[in-house]
């Protein structure tokens, strides 16, 4: 599997109430809540991302509520994948459960800029600036979650093996 | 192997030996929770799972606690959802208005969780239960569909951080200014992924409300978990809300802990968290040049009895300030129904408050309490996020029920030393 897009880069603790405000959270239709995904920290984004783009983010993406509207709206605006040094723990399973591509990259993380297109091989972890021509290498997911990935999220992996 | 109280519970849960962190498990649940707002998503996610019913009807609980009474016609729709759902699925504790209270100060209060229990709940506050010495915590809602469908959560066990307490608070603190220094010092992901545990003698100082404050903000942390040992106060609190026998787990003495931090109860101080993190911590005192136009004293986080019982301590005999709106918000019927009979309402009341149902609502920029541009919010809720309460140029100051009704008098951000109790 591989993703490839334009980058989207944000900061620090970019939290959930930010990723999709609560007052969106009374529905919980995916086209709605990604008509509002990232309105609180990059009105913008709406307008201007397009499918395969990636969020490259700092530290603790993610973090706040439980609500999986987050990377619900995030996954339906069309992102192929999150990179962020580290990501809030509830946010990454819950984006390994709905199948959002993230990738944890401290390297990728501080050094790809605004703007970069970037391509990434899902297979090996690697992480390609094509616009500066720099590699970076993700740490691979543990096999137990590699195999609720290929499954195609927890539900599918659950029916299979329970 | 010598393990955590967290490893503990977990291998139990797991139904193996021993754990260690990083180990990647199945484990059993004793409890699943969901509300009005990660319900709906579960439910529909639901039917993909592949069985007929949920695995144990007594073992889920739904709570529409966040947009209830129902904040308008979209939200009315997810309440019905849950409740079809719950109708269907003979789910025996589902809460409708009138019965519902705030799921984390609810559920203690039912009985619902006991020492030694595997919780999960999809709202990220479920690590409050670890204040019982439950391992507990908040997952989206595909685990909560997966939590209902089988009975299972699949868990990375993770390291723990040892908090040990000693002494106790000087008058005027509570639990809130201890997890708030505490996150002040760690900061926002200080303890992501990790247990948080509390120990040392300073625990047993610490009332259970306390206690559920501490467990609560683990998350603000980054933590996976909060948890606190059994003690005597513990098995009282269990045994007066009917809560299944308890099953007690204790951190073995040459436990591994990732980090020990020391903590002297006497040295914490009322504290505030400005905007736009929980981490950006002061002492109250420091805030006299901040007017503020709300205060909430409320939540899963401070909305118990002790919690209404403090504010109304500083609240009696007073106003609140000329410009500001004060808004309480008891967690749980019950708890509404004690303070009314304690009379806090007619305090809260006289002094200008507007007491409410019980409700998530402003904690979340939901309703009952939203921020226009540019207001400043003394809340004694748990997050300060940009336009959590309402507009993006909001600001939220976190803090204590005391600290937040001694600013609600003076209409800037005060230390309850500074206004002390009349009479």
């Amino acid at each position: 599997m591989k993703a490839e897009g334009r980058v989207f880069r944000y900061g620090d603790n970019v939290d959930t109430d930010v990723i999709i405000p609560a007052r969106y959270l009374n529905t919980s239709d995916r086209k709605e809540l990604a008509s509002h995904c990232m309105e609180d920290l990059d009105s913008t984004f709406v307008k201007r991302v397009s499918a395969g783009d990636i969020i490259v983010a700092g530290r603790n993406f993610g973090c706040g509520s439980s609500r999986e509207h987050a990377p619900i709206a995030i996954k339906e605006s069309g992102v192929s994948c999150v990179i962020a040094s580290t990501f809030a723990r509830i946010f990454f399973r819950n984006s390994i459960n709905i199948g959002l591509p993230i990738l944890e990259c401290p390297e990728a993380s501080a050094e790809i800029a605004e703007g970069d297109k970037v391509s990434i091989d899902f297979s090996t972890g690697v992480i390609h600036d094509e616009t500066t021509g720099k590699e970076y290498k993700a740490e691979p997911f543990p096999p137990f979650m590699q195999r609720l990935i290929e499954a195609g999220g927890l539900a599918e992996y659950i029916k299979e093996n329970f | 192997m010598a393990m955590t109280m967290t490893e503990k519970i977990l291998a139990h849960a797991a139904g193996l030996p021993e754990v260690h962190p990083g180990q990647l498990i199945m484990a059993d649940l004793d409890m699943v929770l969901g509300n009005d707002i990660t319900s709906p998503v579960a439910i529909k996610e639901f039917p993909r799972f592949g069985k007929d019913k949920v695995f144990d009807r007594t073992k889920i609980a739904l709570v529409p606690d966040h947009f209830t009474p129902n904040k308008d016609i979209k939200a009315a729709e997810q309440c019905a959802c849950v409740r079809a759902f719950a109708s269907k699925e003979g789910i025996t504790n589902y809460f409708e208005v009138g019965r519902v209270g705030i799921e984390h100060a609810l559920l203690p209060e039912q009985g619902l969780v006991t020492a030694g229990d595997t919780v999960i709940g999809a709202d990220s506050h479920t690590c409050t239960y670890g204040a019982l010495g439950a391992f507990s915590t908040g997952v989206g809602s595909t685990d909560m569909a997966a939590g209902m469908a089988i009975g299972k959560a699949w868990f990375k066990v993770p390291s723990t951080i040892r908090f040990r307490l000693s002494g106790k608070f000087r008058p005027h603190v509570s639990g809130k200014d201890l997890i708030l220094t505490i996150i002040g010092m760690i900061g926002v992901d200080g303890a992501l992924y990790r247990a948080m545990e509390f120990s040392g003698d300073g625990v047993h100082s610490l009332t259970m409300d306390d206690r559920f404050t501490v467990a609560n903000m683990a998350i603000e942390a980054g933590a996976k978990n909060g948890i606190f040992p059994v003690d005597d106060l513990t098995l009282q609190y269990l045994k007066e809300h009917g809560a299944a026998e308890p099953k007690i787990f204790a951190s073995d003495p040459d436990a591994e802990f990732e980090k020990t931090i020391d903590i002297d109860l006497s040295q914490i101080v009322p504290t505030v968290s400005y905007p736009h993190l929980p981490e950006n911590t002061h002492s109250a005192k420091d805030g006299k040049d901040i007017r503020i136009d709300q205060v909430v004293i409320g939540s899963c986080t401070n909305g118990r009895l002790s919690d209404l019982e403090a504010a109304a301590r500083i609240l009696k005999g007073r106003k609140i300030a000329p410009g500001v709106r004060c808004i309480i918000i008891p967690a749980t019927q019950r708890i509404w129904l004690e303070a009314m009979h304690e009379g806090l309402f007619d305090i809260f009341v006289e002094a200008g408050c507007v007491v409410s149902t019980p409700t998530c609502g402003p904690c979340l920029g939901g309703y009952m309490g939203i921020l226009a541009e540019g207001e400043r919010c003394v809340s004694t809720t748990n997050r300060n996020f940009v336009g959590r309460m309402g507009h993006v140029r909001s600001e939220i100051y976190l803090a204590s029920p005391e600290v937040a009704a001694a600013s609600a008098v003076m209409g800037y951000i005060a230390d309850p030393e500074e206004v002390g109790y009349e009479g």
